[in-house]
């Protein structure tokens, strides 16, 4: 009974990480090759373009 | 588990996001210069037809160049911490990961963002003649959103109803369309923007390889 509550637990923990990374790589790539400031998008130009993401 | 994810998809995205970068200055960067000449009118497609694309020496530009290496290598750790907690996930499911099984799981990434949205909206030159921005993004969101969910349901499925809804999900954003240009007459030659989506789409597969086998590499090794 112990284990599968510790396991339960674990699984939950895992569970919020794994949330919490996805989460922050798709923060990461809308600010890299989405965010519309204009700083932004200069800076990214020829990345977001040689990538592929809609651009202008 | 949070440390493991973060220091895994940090060094898996800054590596590979190096190794695209490198590819990009040297095959994709002098494309985008040549097209550049042609939409400011320094140079006119007809007018100009003996300037071909291997013709032009570019002097190496450090700080553009570098700002480059920067956004690529952000949009690659980005990248990684989709995939590692794509495979972390996996993994609480009882799917072995290995490094050899990462070359798979990067051709997954490269189908789900360079092949599937290419599809509809091929890589883009300056210059070129493209549909509004903003419903460009949310076709391109969509449609990455749209192939990671049916390349799950393919990839982990064990029965034909699985399969079936993922290949429906995979091809929904293609039935629907990307949004087109009202117009075609871009300032950019087609042999040059033939050769950009061509170089671009596989220098992404090329990067997305390289990054999936370094994201299995560092998160084993962090797990070991």
């Amino acid at each position: 009974m112990t284990t599968a509550t510790h396991t339960a637990v674990k699984a939950d923990t895992s569970l919020i990480s794994i949330a919490f990374a996805a989460f922050m790589g798709l923060s990461i790539l809308f600010v890299a090759g989405f965010a519309g400031s204009e700083t932004l998008h200069n800076a990214a130009h020829d990345a977001r373009h040689a990538i592929g993401f809609a651009c202008h | 588990m949070v440390k493991k994810l973060v220091t895994s998809a940090l060094f898996a995205g800054f590596a590979a996001g190096l190794i695209a970068a490198a590819l990009q200055i040297a095959l994709l960067v002098p494309l985008i210069l040549e097209a550049e000449l042609y939409e400011t009118g320094a140079l006119v497609h007809f007018a100009d037809t003996t300037t071909a694309m291997l013709d032009i020496q570019w002097e190496y530009d450090w700080v553009r160049n570098g700002i480059t290496v920067l956004a690529t290598v952000a949009v690659y750790i980005g990248y990684a911490f989709i995939l590692v907690a794509a495979m972390a996930f996996a993994q609480l499911k009882g799917i072995g990961i290995t490094a050899r099984s990462g070359i798979l799981w990067g051709l997954a990434g490269a189908a789900v963002f360079n092949f599937a949205p290419a599809l509809g909206l091929p890589p883009e030159l300056p210059g070129m003649i493209a549909a509004e921005l903003a419903p460009r993004q949310v076709w391109w969101a969509g449609t990455v959103a749209a192939t990671i969910a049916g390349l799950s349901a393919i990839a982990f499925g064990k029965s034909w109803l699985p399969w079936g809804i993922g290949i429906a999900v995979v091809a929904i954003p293609h039935l629907i369309g990307a949004p087109i240009p009202e117009v075609f007459g871009g300032s950019v030659p087609p042999e040059l923007a033939a050769e950009f989506a061509g170089r671009s789409i596989t220098v992404g597969a090329i990067g997305w390889v390289g990054l999936g086998v370094l994201s299995a590499y560092f998160w084993l090794k962090e797990n070991a």
